[in-house]
């Protein structure tokens, strides 16, 4: 097996098992600093960053919404991982030689065009109908699919085939004689 | 603060793994659903495999608690299925989206803010749904061993077999 990709990335194997062990001390660690284990999730970032937001431009708004109140706005572990993430993909794309600045991704460019504005348009509604189905529920491939499985947790198996149940089904509708190989 | 770098720390980690896994790419995420190109299942998987024999062994010493999400079954089915369908179209989730930004996909700015809308969407519904769709059947939080009344250990001694076969059968088929 190789450890290094053709483009000069790691084996999706490798990265995988390091990011298992992060998964573990990270749960260790946030015992240890929270006092309550927390397991790695991203969702919930966006609900909170979406409150700030929300808080800016219609205060009351915001400060009567229960979701809000439920899932409190605030800068906490979670938002700084979201944070993090960014941080980190930008360093290793940096230093890894594979940072490129990308408006349309060439799947989408081969299949729908080079339009920028489409794309935008399109990767909005996606995002927006992801994300409602996230939050509804409670996990992102993250939260239910890496921690959820590695917790053996029953929403976590459900969830994901639930995600790539649909994934799959609308793929294969969405890029249907899309396919030049 | 502790709590803020540690959050930091693990995301940096967390966000140059997904890089070098090459898990961000647009193309990986949507290549998984077309069932051509498993690099993320592949990077998924071992995570998972890998993260399930620490998390229970650290559980087991009485180091950790784990911390199931509740098995609500309108919630986790309807909100899957509608991940799902806007996952295939907008080619990222929400960390990796994140993530594709850092490696210059500027793109994924507009999914980012697809989320934004969505998560507001969300919480202005929020009452509704709960009145509804999240009243339909609760499991609770459920672990898979519970359920079936069986040592964690045995169904990670199943599991982990399984999903290395799986991998046996994505590298045979060139996946």
């Amino acid at each position: 097996m190789k450890w290094k990709t053709d483009d000069g990335g790691w084996s999706p194997y490798l990265a995988g098992a390091l990011a298992g062990l992060l998964a573990i001390a990270s749960a260790w660690a946030t015992t240890a600093v929270l006092g309550k284990t927390s397991y790695l999730g991203t969702s919930t970032t966006f609900v909170r960053a979406a409150g700030f937001v929300e808080k800016q431009v219609a205060p009351e708004h915001a400060a009567a919404n229960a979701y809000f109140t439920k899932e409190k706005i605030k800068v906490d572990w979670q938002f700084m991982v979201v944070l993090g993430i960014l941080l980190g993909a930008a360093v290793s794309a940096f230093t890894g030689k594979s940072f490129k600045a990308e408006g349309v991704p060439p799947l989408w460019a081969q299949r729908f065009g080079p339009s920028v504005a489409k794309r935008a348009v399109w990767a909005f509604a996606g995002g927006a109908v992801a994300m409602f189905g996230a939050r509804l529920a409670d996990g992102c491939p993250s939260g239910h699919g890496l921690s959820g499985l590695m917790q053996l947790s029953v929403s976590g198996f459900v969830a994901l085939a639930m995600f790539f149940g649909a994934g799959v089904l609308c793929a294969h509708f969405i890029y249907r004689g899309g396919r030049h190989e | 603060m502790n709590e803020l770098l540690l959050g930091l720390a693990t995301g940096f980690v967390f966000g140059f793994l997904l890089q070098k896994g090459r898990v961000l790419r647009f193309e990986k995420q949507v290549g998984a659903m077309l069932l051509r190109d498993m690099t993320i299942l592949k990077f998924m998987l071992s995570a998972i495999i890998v993260g399930m024999v620490g998390i229970y062994l650290l559980r087991d010493l009485g180091v950790i608690a784990l911390s199931h999400k509740s098995m609500n079954l309108g919630a986790v089915v309807v909100g899957g299925l509608l991940f799902g369908a806007g996952w295939s179209v907008m080619g990222y989730c929400p960390g990796t989206a994140v993530g594709a930004l850092g490696e210059g996909r500027w793109h994924a700015l507009f999914v980012i803010a697809g989320m934004l809308a969505g998560a507001a969407l969300y919480a202005e519904f929020y009452p509704q749904l709960s009145a509804t769709v999240l009243q339909w059947k609760e499991f609770g939080k459920l672990g898979l061993p519970e359920a079936l009344g069986v040592s964690p250990w045995l169904v990670i001694a199943i599991f982990i077999p399984v999903v290395l076969a799986l991998f046996a059968w994505f590298e045979k088929m060139k996946l």
